[in-house]
């Protein structure tokens, strides 16, 4: 019994005695076995080989690939877009999940499809729409140029493009748990003379932060990491519209494969603090989740 | 206030007048929409229909295109369908067993989702490349996985595998085990427990899985040109050859092929929206 009281699980575990006996041990021990197998081989072995190859010609050999100026510079860029596209889609996300956990109105599914539209995009089809817009010979072309305002083969091209990509994430993320929510403590709050601000700072706002949070991390992992939107609208100028990922890809071409890994192992070991974020968030949320209850 | 003016009559209106922002979010969300996502993928349909019908039939039929839209439907399709046994193999060790390190891996199981594409694709190729530590175990058995099609599918299914574990694992756990106790009770052998009660259960999520996935991957360009190789008509992808076009400043034709990809991939996701719909209608949900 003691054991029931420090598992959390442990009262859904027990009623499976009975079926754990008409399961097999040995299915049992290969199904585990098995799923060690796909993830050892398609995320444990990739992952390692990330850092081997990084480290592979010594550490001073890592030290000057990533302190290298156009890495940099690329890091800077990537840090500037990341600035740029994650508190937009943020704000965004924030309303949208307003609106549509909130309210009803016509036309609201259709919306909720539209907010996930841009991750059936294809990232090359995201770049390509702002070059057919903005670029020399797209339809507002001209008069850019006329203003000399730069938006592709520059960071606000780059900018947009990621925003493009990582658009559904936090409203993604938020929607159901706002949903959830319900409406009657915001209501409430309403009712004893809270201003419109006040409610979602003060009711809200801390029913949906682990959520906020989650959501803002995913989009942040996917702003850094992406690619092939980016490629379309960079232009690739080496220092100047590199951003990390793209660095990493023309180093690789390079046969520099030592310095396009040092350079990844960043973006990798960002991977992981997002993935033990991500762990904590959830492990949090369903705490705070239990103690409600 | 703006909520007012629309007249909603299966809306507890009382909620809806109480709760503020209604105008304000709904403007602003709209405004965003359309700024990001909407204007922009117009302008790729206007232009795309710049070209004449004629034009566009020949593009859309040529050689070329054809095939990059065969390898990247064809591998994405595959590379899904193999998610689905081993993302339901690992959610279900996930939920259903314990051993050392599984929260490690559960954590794990996300890092196609946070790793850069990029980094993926060049991790992917060096590991099964001839040299690479698996490539060299499986080029003695005359597997090539680098520059070929199956280095594509590889690629895809690490990319959608986070999909289809994480939309099968909820359903699992929220699933009782009453009925399936019930079926083993009354005679029933694990086997037909596992495949006539728990995977009709498991169906639409699983499909959820699937469908996710298959977006995702369709039009994955980062993970996949470095493993791919890009031979033309063997490995060269859809979205590489919209690349290719914009390349040698044929904006048209880059909109068209964009199009065509677009327009094909939305069937095949309402077709596997339909599917799921009617999963969920059998288990009764």
């Amino acid at each position: 019994m003691r054991r029931a009281v420090a598992l959390p699980s442990a009262a859904r575990v027990s009623p499976l005695k009975a079926h754990s006996r008409a399961e097999p041990l040995w299915l049992k021990w290969s199904l585990i076995g098995l799923a060690l197998f796909f993830v050892v081989l398609l995320l444990v072995l990739p992952l390692v080989t990330v850092f081997y190859e990084a480290l592979r010609a010594g550490i001073s050999r890592y030290g000057a690939s990533i302190t290298d100026p156009d890495a940099l510079k690329a890091i800077g860029l990537t840090l500037g877009v990341i600035a740029i596209a994650v508190p937009l889609n943020t704000l965004f996300g924030v309303a949208a999940a307003w609106l549509i956990a909130k309210f009803r109105f016509p036309g609201r599914s259709l919306l909720i499809s539209l907010i996930d539209l841009p991750l059936a995009v294809s990232p090359v089809i995201a770049g390509l729409i702002y070059v057919l817009l903005f670029g020399r010979q797209g339809v507002l072309g001209l008069w850019l140029e006329a203003q000399n305002i730069k938006i592709i083969f520059a960071t606000p091209g780059i900018a947009l493009a990621t925003t493009f990509v990582t658009f559904s994430f936090v409203a993604r993320e938020l929607i159901p748990v706002m949903q959830s929510q319900g409406r009657e403590e915001e209501e409430a709050a309403v009712t004893l003379g809270a201003r419109g601000w006040q409610v979602f700072r003060f009711v809200t706002l801390p029913n949906v932060k682990w959520g906020l949070l989650y959501g803002i991390i995913m989009c942040n992992a996917r702003a850094m990491g992406e690619f092939g939107a980016v490629s379309v609208v960079s232009g690739k100028i080496r220092g100047l519209t590199a951003t990390v990922p793209l660095q990493i890809e023309m180093l690789y071409n390079e046969y520099n494969t030592v310095s396009a890994f040092a350079i990844a192992s960043l973006l990798a070991a960002l991977a992981l603090v997002t993935l033990v974020v991500k762990a904590l968030l959830e492990w949090r949320g369903k705490l705070e989740a239990k103690s409600q209850s | 206030m703006v909520t007012r003016a629309l007249p909603l009559p299966h809306v507890r209106s009382r909620a809806r007048q109480i709760l503020p922002g209604f105008g304000l979010s709904l403007g602003y969300t709209v405004f965003y929409l359309s700024f990001i996502v909407l204007i922009p993928l117009a302008a790729l349909v206007v232009k795309a229909s710049g070209l004449a019908p004629l034009e566009f039939w020949t593009l859309a039929t040529s050689p070329r295109v054809l095939s990059g839209l065969r390898v990247s439907f064809s591998s994405a399709l595959v590379a899904s369908m193999l998610n689905i046994p081993i993302g339901l193999l690992i959610a279900w060790v996930l939920v259903r067993y314990e051993f050392p390190g599984k929260r490690l891996i559960d954590a794990l199981i996300d890092l196609p989702f946070a790793l850069p594409t990029a980094v993926a694709g060049i991790t992917l190729t060096t590991l099964f490349a001839k040299t690479g530590w698996v490539g060299n175990l499986l080029e003695p058995l005359g597997i090539r996985v680098a520059y070929t099609q199956l280095g594509i599918v590889l690629a895809l299914v690490f990319i959608g595998l986070p999909f289809a574990v994480r939309s099968v694992q909820p359903v699992l756990e929220g699933l009782g085990t009453e009925v399936e106790e019930a079926a083993l009770s009354l005679g029933a052998s694990w086997g037909q427990t596992f495949s006539r009660v728990i995977l009709p259960q498991l169906l639409p999520a699983i499909l959820a899985g699937f469908t996710l996935a298959f977006a995702r991957t369709v039009g994955e360009y980062g993970s996949v040109i470095f493993i791919s190789g890009n031979l033309p008509f063997k490995t060269e992808i859809a979205p590489l050859l919209i690349v290719a076009q914009l390349e040698s400043y044929n904006y048209a034709g880059a909109a068209a092929i964009a199009v065509l990809m677009l327009g094909l991939s939305l069937i095949l996701l309402v077709l596997a929206n339909l599917a799921q719909a009617r999963a969920s209608k059998v288990v009764g949900e």
